[in-house]
């Protein structure tokens, strides 16, 4: 989930139109979508058997319907419907490709589980996404180490683990087992307006005391240093003080956070990128900003009330159509913010996102799969980014293409940052509650109204409470 | 035979009307209780049954007391604000101007006041709601904070203090209440004879008394029912609440009630079965509201 819940008018109607029927005197109606028959789940369908074809690897039925279902937020759905669809209809012309898109990936999902009717290819995403761990503890995902281990499109010589981001192959798995997608990749750090910047002949900050002057700088002249939204994107806050902390003392800090090992959120580096970053606020920043959504501060960003946001490189095409002519995205790491940070500047954020799945028992599992395979060939992600203004995790597709100036300051980003990237916080994912709880906890404690020691502690107590319910899956990651 | 025939038609009627009930209110109802008593995560096939532990964790929940804690607030505030605002104005457009022709009128223009009033009522929840984003916004893009900033006063975190933001949210339900019931008490005070009132105003009566002595005494009823029908829309306020504060009950939780929890565990952390079990609490805490409310305020009729 990259973008926060972006309220539209549709969405409005629909949460109305659910408070009738779910919220009456009563909320007892909020198992409407009844439980399935009570029959054993079926064994999942492995990855589809093998064929020896290298242009067909899954042995795809060619006459055989698809049906694809796309999230469609800030990357809309056209890259799925004349880009990837339109490659699986070249290949298979007998094959009729079901398109359906959606905001609402969770309510519209959720009955055809249990019925047994799913989309064959899931773009599980948004603020309504589905709960992957429940679905892979009931074997409804289908198992991608086929599609791993299959010949790449563009060359057969090579399978699909070699041609992409490592990342994709780490976030893939769900208890020890590949089976999600993670198709774009993103750059997470502070955002700022390199016109600005050059006008005022401003540098951006490398170390915490210059990046205050910088904050003292630019408050004389009425901007505010920092601002993150408060109601629907605090979690961007969050990922900031997480990264912080890793920075300060590695990885580690986050990979703890995320095993829920004992203690994780009380570590030094935690309670130093959390201090750092309410002092911050409560010198540079402005209450206001805790009752604006991220489209309401993006927006002042864009008007230069404001020098830095957290966010991720997806910003560029998503603020495309509000974004001035004297303003141009770019990319800035954390600065250093003690001498002894483990990770040294420009230590940045880079992670893969946006969850594809194949539903293992759909009616067409090795299509799903095919469909994938078409998603990982150069064209297919060539056409991605040309739609969206994204990259994909394929090596090497974006080449020769024309990119925006904040996706070419992102990749310059990662050259300087080589082996120093920051992990992304996957009890995102895993513990949506605990992870709810952090973004709420997190207004908390940059409004002042508890203090940095307080917040670990209770971020610490929630963690412990996860780890001790029997009734949530556990997961686990190396690296 | 003559019996059956009438039964029959009356069965008739009313055959569809019970099957389309049975089927969409009372077979979920009986299934929230049903799966209240599982982990049921929403997409499994299979119940398995945990007894009351959903139960006893309810009780250990701090959550659950906050929000119930919320309930109470809004069970008191909201149906005593509304009632009183309505029956206030409801007065002044019925009888407000005394008596002037042949029986009571209202205040002058009281047919617009009448269409003014109404007006929050025909909006959606939703359209209020951003509405009110707007007004409360807290930056000098409000409308409340513009006007207060351009006087020179600091602004107001109306939805982001947690001491202030139920209140600011309980206002707006107000606002958007008062209309409805000031259109249901003045239908009220149009059933009561125009003689009590000009007896009364003979008697000397001012227009305090006659509030007092003889409409609301005569309202008894529909007072009631309007507090009946506030109290129930205390133990929602879920789609207000989920636009004007978020879908936690922001800030710190400090505006969450029940319908939020019971979304939030079923559909963001997959906890269905423990949702259901707040569905069935919140269940039994309406019927028990509604009942106790009729019990004890039954009296008799006053025949008009």
């Amino acid at each position: 989930m990259t973008h926060p819940g972006e309220i539209t008018r549709r969405q409005l109607i629909r949460r109305v139109g659910l408070t009738a029927l779910v919220v009456g005197p009563g909320a007892g109606l909020l198992s409407g979508c009844a439980t399935g028959g009570g029959e054993e789940p079926a064994a999942p369908v492995t990855s589809a058997a093998g064929s020896a074809d290298p242009r067909n690897p899954f042995g795809v039925d060619a006459k055989k319907p698809l049906k694809v279902t796309i999230f469609s937020g800030g990357y809309g759905d056209a890259y799925a419907k004349e880009i990837h669809e339109a490659l699986y209809k070249k290949e298979f012309p007998g094959a009729a490709v079901e398109h359906d898109a959606t905001q609402q990936i969770s309510t519209q999902l959720r009955p055809l589980f249990v019925s047994g009717d799913v989309p064959d290819v899931v773009n599980n995403s948004g603020p309504q996404a589905l709960d992957l761990v429940a679905l892979a503890e009931q074997g409804h995902l289908a198992d991608l180490t086929g599609l791993f281990d299959a010949p790449s499109i563009d060359d057969p010589a090579k399978r699909i683990r070699d041609v992409v981001t490592p990342a994709v192959l780490d976030n893939a798995k769900i208890d020890g087992k590949d089976l999600v997608l993670n198709y774009t990749v993103s750059h997470r750090a502070l955002w700022y307006n390199a016109k600005l910047f050059a006008a005022k002949g401003w540098a951006v900050p490398r170390t915490w005391a210059e990046f205050t002057a910088l904050g003292d700088k630019a408050k004389a002249e009425g901007i505010l240093l920092f601002a993150y939204p408060g109601q629907k994107g605090p979690y961007y806050q969050l990922w900031n003080v997480l990264y912080t902390a890793a920075k300060i003392g590695g990885n580690q800090a986050i990979i703890d956070i995320d095993n829920l090992v004992d203690g994780a959120w009380k570590a030094e580096p935690v309670k130093q990128a959390v201090t750092a970053w309410a002092d911050i606020q409560a010198k540079y920043g402005d209450k206001a900003y805790f009752g604006l959504d991220h489209t309401q501060t993006q927006v002042k960003h864009l008007q230069d009330k404001l020098l830095f946001y957290p966010v991720g490189s997806w910003i560029e095409n998503e603020m495309a159509k509000d974004k001035p002519d004297g303003f141009e995205y770019a990319i800035a790491p954390i600065p250093d913010v003690t001498a002894a940070d483990k990770m040294p500047y420009g230590a940045i954020q880079v992670g893969v996102g946006e969850n594809f799945f194949v539903a293992a028992r759909g009616k067409n599992p090795q299509g799903g799969l095919e469909y994938l395979r078409i998603m990982l060939s150069k064209e297919g992600a060539r056409g991605f980014t040309e739609k969206t203004q994204n990259l994909t995790v394929v090596n090497g597709a974006a080449e020769g293409l024309d990119l925006p100036p904040g996706l070419r300051s992102a990749a310059k980003a990662q050259d300087a940052a080589g082996q120093n990237i920051i992990t992304d916080a996957r009890f995102e994912g895993w513990y949506k509650e605990l992870f709810d709880y952090g973004t709420e906890q997190i207004n908390v404690v940059m409004a002042g109204r508890i203090t940095p020691d307080e917040f670990c502690s209770r971020m610490q107590a929630k963690a412990d409470a996860i780890k001790k319910d029997s009734s949530v899956p556990k997961q686990t990651r190396g690296e | 035979m003559e019996r059956w025939r009438t039964y029959g038609f009356v069965a008739g009627f009313l055959a569809v009307p019970m099957v389309l009930y049975t089927v969409f209110v009372i077979s979920p109802y009986a299934q929230a209780f049903q799966i209240s008593l599982t982990d049921w995560n929403g997409v499994s096939a299979r119940l398995h049954y945990v007894g009351l532990d959903n139960f006893g964790r309810l009780l250990g929940d701090e959550v659950f007391w906050r929000a119930l804690r919320n309930h109470g607030i809004l069970l008191l505030v909201l149906p005593i604000a509304t009632i009183v605002i309505a029956l206030f104005f409801a007065f002044l457009l019925n009888l407000g101007g005394g008596a002037r022709g042949p029986g009571m009128a209202g205040v002058r223009g009281s047919a617009f006041y009448r269409v003014v009033f109404f007006f929050p009522q025909v909006l959606a929840v939703a359209v209020v709601g951003v509405l009110f984003k707007a007004v409360y916004r807290p930056d000098e893009s409000g409308v409340i904070n513009g006007a207060l900033i351009r006087l020179g006063l600091e602004p107001v975190g109306w939805l982001i203090e947690p001491d202030l933001a139920l209140w600011a949210i309980i206002a707006v339900m107000v606002w958007q209440a008062v209309g409805f019931y000031v259109v249901l008490f003045s239908a009220g005070m149009a059933a009561i004879p125009k003689d009590y009132f000009e007896a009364a105003a003979l008697d000397g009566a001012g227009r305090v008394r006659l509030f007092f002595s003889i409409t609301l005494p005569l309202l008894r009823d529909t007072v009631q029912v309007g507090w009946v029908y506030l109290g129930i829309a205390a133990f929602d306020g879920f789609a207000l609440i989920q636009v004007l504060a978020g879908d936690k009950g922001e800030p710190d939780g400090a505006t969450t009630v029940l319908p939020i929890e019971i979304w939030k565990n079923a559909f963001s952390y997959s906890k269905v079965g423990y949702a259901s079990a707040m569905g069935v609490a919140l269940f039994f805490l309406t019927v028990t509201f509604a009942v106790l409310t009729l019990r004890t305020t039954r009296r008799e009729r006053i025949d008009l």
